[in-house]
């Protein structure tokens, strides 16, 4: 059991601004042009045991998207390194192994619409030589049924199903590559309440099934705490708070965290109750211009002048978790 | 009793297309009193947004009002001449998109949109409307708001900018908002920031809110009444913890048992098999009929009609009543 199967090694990822010639000459000469890069990830360390899930939360552009491309093979990292059992998930910009595989958010953007969907499903597998083309059609009906679709609807279009069915074919298309490690990035968020039921349990159906390791990305905390075992917090491209999903949930030690939860809507079920909504002070700050110390100083209500100095590291909690933050305990 | 603020009976709002009549929004009643806030939730393609635009006159061909009746505060709104109905858009009612930039325009400074939309009814100096705009701002909860009327939208986050739009809306302290998903692309932190700032200006400038969402958490932690539509139909009605409390449709008690936070972690969900039928081809009686569990063969062939009591709801099997 619990050996680490995928491993993320201090990895950083900066996007530069792609400038235009005609840019560079007028940021040259002092105009306004923005030069500077977006700190994406900003070295973050962690590792998924083999056969677990690890759900990675966090706010709009923090980061989760790139970390999960970094980790999939296909983003290369601006420094620090992704491997799977070991090996390099990517060398010299280019994907070195089948056994990762990913389901995005929108599975409409995700599908070739000019593909019947059996081809969608039976090309990446061909490609790879894990079947020959006769073997296809009944591979790929197997794979159907799996994810809950009729073995028939292999000749029919992307368009021809609803948004639920689309993330079926999406998910059968990634199970089909057999991969060990799935990264599921947002497969839920697109989906209403009674249809993202109906994927979340496919979801753990397949897990059981498969023994299959799993990166789960949202935003929403209360499909990561459904689905999860460990969970990775992550502001501002680093993550701040880790470890045993119902112990990150029960007792969140980073402030961000606690903030993040209180945050969340919660089903009100008395009359006239009116429930006092806590949001965190302030906005996300620019990833251009990250602030110095600690990244949440700007918004926490615990900050000191340490943290406006020194970024802090993660460190063992008492109550089991690891926190990037000077004060909690 | 006076007659409330907002009277909506037998709205019926369909699209002529192609493939067929899509009836977007069929037969759908409710009241809305001054400064109340009401909660209307469903799934995607339920006929939240068209219920939304048919109130403000906004649909346009192939779609129209088939039918029904909109009173609002003593005049009737269908049928209600388009100079008329654009004399109390933006006054009287006012409308709040998902996508603030629905509402603002690119290439204007905030400060002259926000002039332009005061002057569009009230005839003021530029000077006075600015004023204007500028305590709107404040009111949103943007700092500084005097020196960000320069600014133009792209140089204000995600959040600020639902904000800027939630100003706009505010201006004339209408009667009504109509907010179709303001949060939905935010982030929780900036959501809960958003919520918090409405329910305060509903308070304090009377302002009545119809508030559309997907999220039933959100809902019940803003609305006094909630509507719950499936279909182009209320399939129920009520006050908002009531209705959550003790769901008499099907449909609803499935939403709530669909939440991920019902089950024990790692357990299946209770999921609501199959998916709304195509708004073309409605079945012939109860439109939930396909998915719901508890459906029998009356409720395939009758349309079931509205039981009224504390809550409101449309099912020949209702989920009992709780002590
Ligand atoms: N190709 C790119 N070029 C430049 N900047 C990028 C690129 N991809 C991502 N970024 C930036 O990197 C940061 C992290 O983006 P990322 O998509 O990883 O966030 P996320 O956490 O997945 O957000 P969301 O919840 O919105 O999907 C953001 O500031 C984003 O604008
Ligand atoms: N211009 C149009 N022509 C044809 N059909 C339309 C048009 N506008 C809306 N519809 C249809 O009306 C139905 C109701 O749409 P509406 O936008 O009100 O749904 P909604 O509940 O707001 O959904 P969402 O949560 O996705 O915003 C949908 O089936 C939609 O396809
Ligand atoms: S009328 Fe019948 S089918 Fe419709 S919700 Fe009620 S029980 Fe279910
Ligand atoms: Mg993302
Ligand atoms: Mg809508």
């Amino acid at each position: 059991m619990s050996e680490t199967f995928l491993s993320l090694d201090a990895i950083i990822k900066r996007f530069s601004p792609s400038l235009s010639v005609g840019d560079q000459i007028a940021a040259r000469l002092g105009a306004k042009v923005e030069t500077r890069s977006v700190h994406a990830v900003d070295d973050v360390s962690l590792s998924i045991l083999r056969g677990e899930t690890l759900g990675l939360v966090g706010e709009s552009g923090c980061g989760k998207s790139t970390l999960g491309r970094i980790a999939a093979g296909i983003l290369p990292a601006t420094s620090g390194t992704a491997s799977l059992g070991g090996e390099a998930v990517m060398i010299n910009g280019r994907k070195t192994t089948t056994e990762v595989q990913t389901v995005f958010q929108d599975p409409f953007a995700s599908l070739d619409p000019r593909m019947p969907i059996g081809d969608i499903i039976a090309e990446g597998p061909i490609t790879h030589n894990l079947i020959t083309r006769s073997d296809a059609k009944s591979y790929v009906g197997g794979w159907l049924e799996r994810v809950g679709l009729d073995a028939g609807f292999a000749e029919r279009y992307p368009h021809q199903f609803s948004g639920g069915q689309r993330q079926r074919v999406a998910i059968a298309r990634a199970l089909a590559m057999q991969p060990q490690l799935l990264i599921c990035d947002e497969p839920v968020a697109s989906l209403d309440v009674s249809i993202q039921a109906q994927i979340i349990n496919l979801f753990l159906k397949l897990r059981r099934e498969l023994q299959i390791t799993c990166l789960f990305i949202s935003h929403d905390l209360s499909v990561v705490r459904h689905v999860s075992d460990r969970v990775a917090i992550m502001y501002l491209g680093r993550i701040v708070e880790i470890g045993e999903t119902e112990t990150v949930y029960s007792s969140p030690s980073h402030p961000y965290t606690r903030a993040l939860l209180d945050s969340v809507p919660k089903l009100v079920l008395e009359d006239d109750a009116l429930v006092e909504l806590r949001p965190i002070v302030g906005e996300i700050p620019s990833p251009l211009d990250p602030p110095a110390g600690c990244s949440f100083n700007p918004r926490c209500p615990m900050a000191r002048d340490r943290c406006i100095k020194e970024e802090p590291q993660l460190r063992a909690m008492g109550t089991g978790q690891q926190t990037a933050c000077h004060f909690s305990d | 009793m006076s007659e409330p603020l907002l009277q909506v009976a037998g709205l019926s709002t369909q699209f002529h297309t192609q493939a067929g009549v899509v009836k977007a929004v069929s037969d759908v009643s409710f009241s809305l009193e001054r400064g109340q806030i009401l909660g209307l939730v469903g799934e995607s393609g339920s006929g939240k947004s068209v219920t939304g635009f048919s109130l403000l006159g906004l649909v346009d061909p192939p779609g129209r009002i088939a039918e029904g009746s909109i009173r609002f505060d003593g005049q009737e709104l269908v049928g209600m001449p388009q100079p008329d109905l654009r004399a109390l858009r933006g006054k009287r009612i006012a409308m709040v998109f998902q996508d603030p930039m629905m509402t603002l325009n690119p290439v204007l400074s905030v400060g002259t949109q926000m002039t332009l939309a005061v002057r569009a009814h009230d005839k003021v100096s530029k000077q006075m409307a600015r004023d204007r705009a500028v305590e709107a701002l404040t009111r949103v909860g943007i700092p500084d708001a005097g020196h960000r009327l320069d600014a133009y939208p792209h140089q204000f986050s995600g959040g600020m900018r639902q904000r800027v739009a939630i100003a706009i809306a505010m201006i004339h302290s209408p009667d009504i908002i109509i907010a179709d998903e303001p949060t939905t692309a935010l982030d929780v932190s900036i959501q809960a920031q958003i919520l918090h700032e409405m329910r305060e200006l509903a308070k304090d400038s009377g302002t009545a809110l119809i508030w559309i969402s997907h999220d039933l958490a959100t809902v019940s932690s803003l609305a006094e009444r909630l509507l719950v539509m499936y279909a182009g139909t209320i399939v129920e009605e009520g006050p908002t913890a009531r209705v959550l409390r003790n769901p008499r449709h099907p449909y609803t008690r499935g939403l709530l048992d669909s939440l991920p936070a019902t089950a024990p972690p790692g357990q299946n969900l209770q999921q609501i098999p199959g998916s709304m039928p195509s708004l073309l081809a409605l079945p012939p009686g109860c439109a939930f009929a396909p998915r719901c569990s508890f459906a029998s063969e009356v409720c395939n062939g009758d349309v079931p009609y509205l039981v009224t009591g504390p809550s409101a709801f449309r099912c020949h099997h209702p989920i009992g009543e709780a002590k």
